[in-house]
């Protein structure tokens, strides 16, 4: 229990998106499948209100980052009669290990859902590290 | 205090929504019937005028021609179904939180909605349902004359 706490104490601190958004907002937290397949991991995220333009996904020290505005939901001239659903942001952060190739990751977003495919490194390849001398 | 973007219109609005949909979690708690997030899917809100009422739905990743809308009166329904992916050999889910199946809801508008007038459209998952008032029911201006 320890360590899960750390953990999200040090997350806090690599992503600049925790901080205090500068937008008047509630911000939620998507509901997500993900999904393990042979050559990658594909995450599926409900993010209705959000298209392309304004998706930003950030990934920084291991930690992805999907964050989705959400602009004119407000009807003018009406009064709300009954309310399910709030209007805001969505916001989630994941932890990647280095089994995924982070430079191969694909995001589309179709009818408000957002779909990353994390494609898994290939163990097999050895990584080579050039020394520089000094 | 000047807030930048910040409109008193908008955060009127999403206060009423936040208290609006508290009020319903709250009564649910105490009446002690919770219902299932499936039989919750998907979130509607409406939003009434004089003559017109705007019905907004969340239904991310629903084909719009698979919903169904009907109007009887002052109920209007919806119902459709949201499919998840199909696994194949040794794909595995290791979270599903996004629900899925048929669904079938039911609310009830401020007054009748002329069944025949209904618009419709869907953007980035959101269904916007637009339905006037019938006509007779409309409230109407007495004007009064003077002598």
């Amino acid at each position: 229990m320890a360590d899960t706490g750390k953990d999200l104490e040090v997350r806090k601190e690599q992503s600049p998106l925790q901080a205090e958004s500068t937008r008047a907002r509630q911000v939620f937290i998507p509901r997500t499948d993900i999904i393990e397949k042979s050559d990658s991991i594909v995450l599926v995220a409900d993010m209705p209100g959000v298209d392309e333009r304004n998706i930003d996904i950030i990934l920084e020290k291991g930690v992805l980052t999907i964050y989705g505005a959400v602009d004119a939901a407000y009807h003018q001239d009406y009064r709300v009669a009954y309310a399910e659903y709030g209007i805001g942001d969505y916001r989630r952060s994941f932890r990647v290990t280095d089994e995924i190739d982070q430079d191969k990751i694909e995001a589309t977003v179709k009818n408000g859902v957002l779909r990353l495919i994390l494609p898994k490194a290939e163990q097999e390849k050895p990584k080579k590290i050039t020394v520089k001398t000094g | 205090m000047l807030i930048p973007g910040f409109r008193e219109f908008d955060w009127m609005q999403d206060v009423r929504l936040e208290l609006d949909r508290m009020q319903r979690e709250v009564g649910r708690l105490f009446s002690g019937t919770s219902i299932p997030y499936s039989q919750r899917f998907p979130a509607i809100n409406v939003w009434s005028k004089e003559d017109n009422v705007l019905v907004t739905v969340e239904v991310p990743g629903v084909d719009p021609k698979k919903i169904d809308i009907s109007v009887e009166g002052d109920v209007m329904t919806l119902s459709g179904s949201r499919v998840h992916e199909e696994l194949g050999e040794g794909e595995i889910y290791h979270r599903q939180e996004r629900p899925h199946g048929s669904f079938r809801k039911s609310v009830r508008l401020p007054f009748r909605a002329d069944g025949n007038k209904v618009e419709a459209s869907y953007q980035n998952g959101i269904l916007t349902i637009k339905l006037p008032r019938v006509e007779s029911d409309k409230p109407r201006k007495i004007a009064i004359k003077s002598e």
